[in-house]
């Protein structure tokens, strides 16, 4: 027959791909037996596929959840009160920018930095792996850092209604948005930390008039509408600078130089931001997790392979080889979407494996009736799919709606728009779907290829 | 086999089961986590068994102005520490190092969850949310599909059976064991639903076709030939999953242990509430109907 050997062919091609996919791109191996040793490593290649403007880039390697690999999540939440309804979306996208540009620059690789978006509420999501230093990193992260720069309308003081001596200021058109790079610098005289600033084009024009105007008069520096040193006077300008440099110093420590020349390169943020959520696992703690998990992963699959081998027999063996195809397929689909794994997304998967045995043991359990009824291999198998397959779409679908409500897909307001719970859910709906696809169209190729006229 | 003839048993075996899962309910509660309580939670993992009370008087002397709402042990070396408003990571720094002056090796500092009341109560309305619309989908889709608000609501019956269970195993561990009801928890409630409604769906199904089949047997008939057709495929069904979740079970790491074991506690209820809860109501409510029609 040539359809079905059309799609045996089709089967073991993305039985390779999956293979291909699935395994670990290095895999070390040594082997050991008296005085014969081998020892090698294979290594296979990750995807960069590029083709004008289209690319398409896939590293292989399994993303592991924070829960799994330790690290931080941090949640905040943007403050709008001060924005028109019609510039939300871009200023909870200049936040997330704003957001990854400072995670990386403080070192975090791997980050993922996403929007969530609801009715009433606008937010952004950092998963940090590995991160040991949170503390440090909400302060980096969270600051909305807004350079300005403020001249003095007299250079003497001036005595305001209570009494206290006060300067008049005015703010500048020169802000931290024409800085072209902020670096940390050391005073050559006194060693001290300091940011150099260099202005692009525009800030440098701009600097230039103001401190032409200012010669001899304070400029003060704000961040975040505070002044950069309260203990220090502002410095005077002493002539005219071209070119578009200038160094802050105040007492600085050297993490303060670090932090603000970081806030500043990565540009301020459009909105105040606030933290609301923070939760941070330490990694000993993911690593000991994923070792006993997986173990036990592999112990139960191994008792459900060896149960299907003694109660179905030869027809176990089909099943037990759908299994390894299933859990093939699933890992290098983890792979290629890709899926964070965290562990209540392997949990999912697990689960998903379970109802994939169970639509082999329906389609099975179907077949006996029919070869009880008397009616010859052939026919049983195929009235025993045929019949099967009513029961598991209903029930899968059942699943899936649940799956569906779990996962909420559209970011619905009033379900879940982040966490554990999706992952889950996405999981098993990955798993669900597999299932069908492998219980089904898989065993039944199989079946009816190697199966053929037994009994 | 006629299995309906042992309805009382089954009924009498759901009736303890409820009976005593209400009363753990009612009497111990459940203890929800930081994830709805807002707050925050520290996790200590000290070098050696640590208990609670220990480390509670060491607080009371060494940390005074730190008000915990309560001090669990999560294992023998393990102790979380639950904060009711709050606590920065500076002030949890400072807690560390105060509760390390009293030990010879510093305990590590293993988790650090901050949650702001606004988020935590949304995400228990979320929760409800997803709840009720699970449920009143479910039950659509199982009249839709068997054209009958019976089986739907015979079929919810028995889910409800399966969850007040649920809820009931871990009502007591929350009090015997201090395990808490967190979104990990709810995520397996959810699927403890669908679990169990999978199975039932699967049992109607098959009364749906012997019906057709055997039209004019009888109810009682009909649903003790579909449970017969379907109890060895839903018994290996069980038992391949089981054997996978009883694994994590035992060799799981704590966070993972409790959530697989809701789980499997789900499959095994769910197992037996499909055949022995919803279709015993079935044919039930049938003879009840037809009881009724005949004395009009």
């Amino acid at each position: 027959m040539k359809k079905p050997l059309r799609r045996i062919i089709f089967i073991f091609l993305l039985v390779f791909a999956a293979l291909f996919a699935a395994l670990p791109r290095h895999i070390p191996v040594k082997l050991q037996y008296y005085n014969f040793s081998f020892e090698r490593s294979f290594d296979f290649p990750s995807i960069d596929f590029q083709w004008g403007q289209f690319s398409f880039k896939r590293d292989l390697e399994l993303h592991l959840g924070l829960d799994i690999a330790g690290g931080s999540h941090l949640v905040f939440e943007a403050d709008m009160s001060k924005l028109p309804q019609e510039d939300f979306d871009a200023a909870i996208e200049g936040v997330r920018n704003t957001i990854e540009r400072r995670v990386n620059l403080f070192g975090v690789s791997e980050a993922q930095v996403q929007t969530i978006k609801t009715d009433n509420s606008y937010r952004v999501a950092a998963d940090l792996p590995g991160l040991k230093n949170t503390k440090e990193a909400i302060a980096l992260v969270g600051q909305t850092a807004s350079l300005e720069f403020y001249e003095f309308v007299s250079a003497q003081a001036e005595e305001s209604t209570n009494g206290a001596l006060a300067w008049e200021i005015a703010p500048t058109n020169l802000t931290g948005a024409d800085l072209k790079r902020a670096r940390v610098e050391f005073d050559p005289n006194t060693g001290e930390p300091a940011v150099g600033l260099q202005f692009n084009e525009e800030g440098a024009k701009k600097f230039q008039e103001i401190t032409k105007r200012n010669v001899g008069k304070p400029l003060a520096m704000f961040i975040d509408g505070e002044p950069i040193d309260k203990d220090r006077p502002p410095p005077v300008v002493q002539e005219e600078i071209a070119g578009g440099s200038a160094v802050i110093s105040g007492s600085f420590t050297l993490e303060d130089a670090k932090k603000l020349a970081v806030q500043l390169n990565s540009g301020a943020l459009p909105v105040p931001i606030k933290l609301i959520e923070q939760r941070t696992i330490e990694a000993s703690l993911g690593s000991e997790f994923v070792s006993a998990s997986v173990l036990a992963g592999f112990v139960g699959l191994s008792g459900v392979l060896l149960f299907m081998l003694l109660y179905y027999g030869r027809l176990g063996i089909i099943a037990s080889l759908v299994l390894v195809f299933y859990g093939l397929f699933t890992v290098a689909l983890y792979k290629l979407i890709p899926v964070v794994l965290t562990l209540p997304g392997i949990a999912g998967f697990i689960l998903s494996l379970g109802m994939a045995v169970d639509s082999n043991i329906l389609i099975f359990e179907r077949m006996k009736e029919e070869l009880r009824a008397g009616k010859p291999w052939i026919d049983s198998m195929e009235a025993g799919f045929g019949r099967a397959w009513d029961s598991i779409r209903d029930a899968n679908i059942a699943t899936l709606l649940i799956v569906f409500i779990l996962l909420n897909p559209m970011n619905f307001d009033f379900l879940h728009t982040s966490g554990p719970v999706r992952g889950f859910a996405l999981t098993l709906g990955i798993g669900v779907l597999m299932s069908l696809f492998t219980g089904v169209f898989v065993s039944r190729t199989l079946m009816r290829i190697f199966l053929k006229g037994n009994k | 086999m006629q299995w309906m003839k042992f309805r009382p048993l089954f009924f009498l075996i759901s009736g303890i089961g409820l009976c005593l899962s209400l009363y753990s309910i009612l009497t111990w509660g459940l203890r929800p986590s930081i994830d709805f309580t807002g707050g925050t939670a520290i996790e200590y993992k000290f070098t050696s068994e640590t208990s609670p009370d220990l480390l509670k008087t060491i607080l009371q002397v060494k940390a005074k102005d730190y008000e915990y709402k309560d001090i669990t042990a999560l294992s023998d070396a393990n102790i979380q520490l639950r904060f009711g408003p709050e606590l920065s990571q500076e002030r949890a720094e400072v807690l560390t190092a105060l509760i390390a002056e009293a030990f010879p090796e510093r305990p590590e500092l293993v988790r650090f969850e901050t949650i702001g009341p606004v988020l935590s109560k949304e995400i228990l309305e979320k929760t409800y949310i997803a709840l009720a619309m699970a449920g009143l989908g479910i039950l659509l889709w199982v009249a839709l599909q068997f054209k009958s608000f019976k089986l739907g609501i015979t079929a919810i019956l028995a889910v409800v059976h399966d969850l007040i269970i649920l809820l009931g195993v871990f009502a007591y561990l929350g009090w015997a064991r201090g395990v808490e009801i967190d979104v990990l928890f709810v995520t397996a409630f959810l699927t403890v639903f669908a679990l169990s409604l999978y199975d039932t769906i699967v049992v109607y199904d098959r009364i749906r076709e012997s019906s057709r089949k055997f039209n004019g047997m009888g109810v009682k008939f009909v649903a003790d030939r579909a449970i017969t057709d379907t109890i060895v495929r839903s018994f290996n069904t069980s038992v391949t999953t089981g054997i996978v979740l009883f694994a994590l079970v035992l060799l799981g790491a704590s966070s993972i242990k409790w959530f697989a074991l809701a789980l499997l506690v789900g499959l095994i209820s769910g197992t037996y509430s499909s055949p022995f809860v919803a279709v015993p109501l079935l044919v039930t409510w049938e003879e009840v109907k037809n009881r009724l029609k005949q004395r009009k």
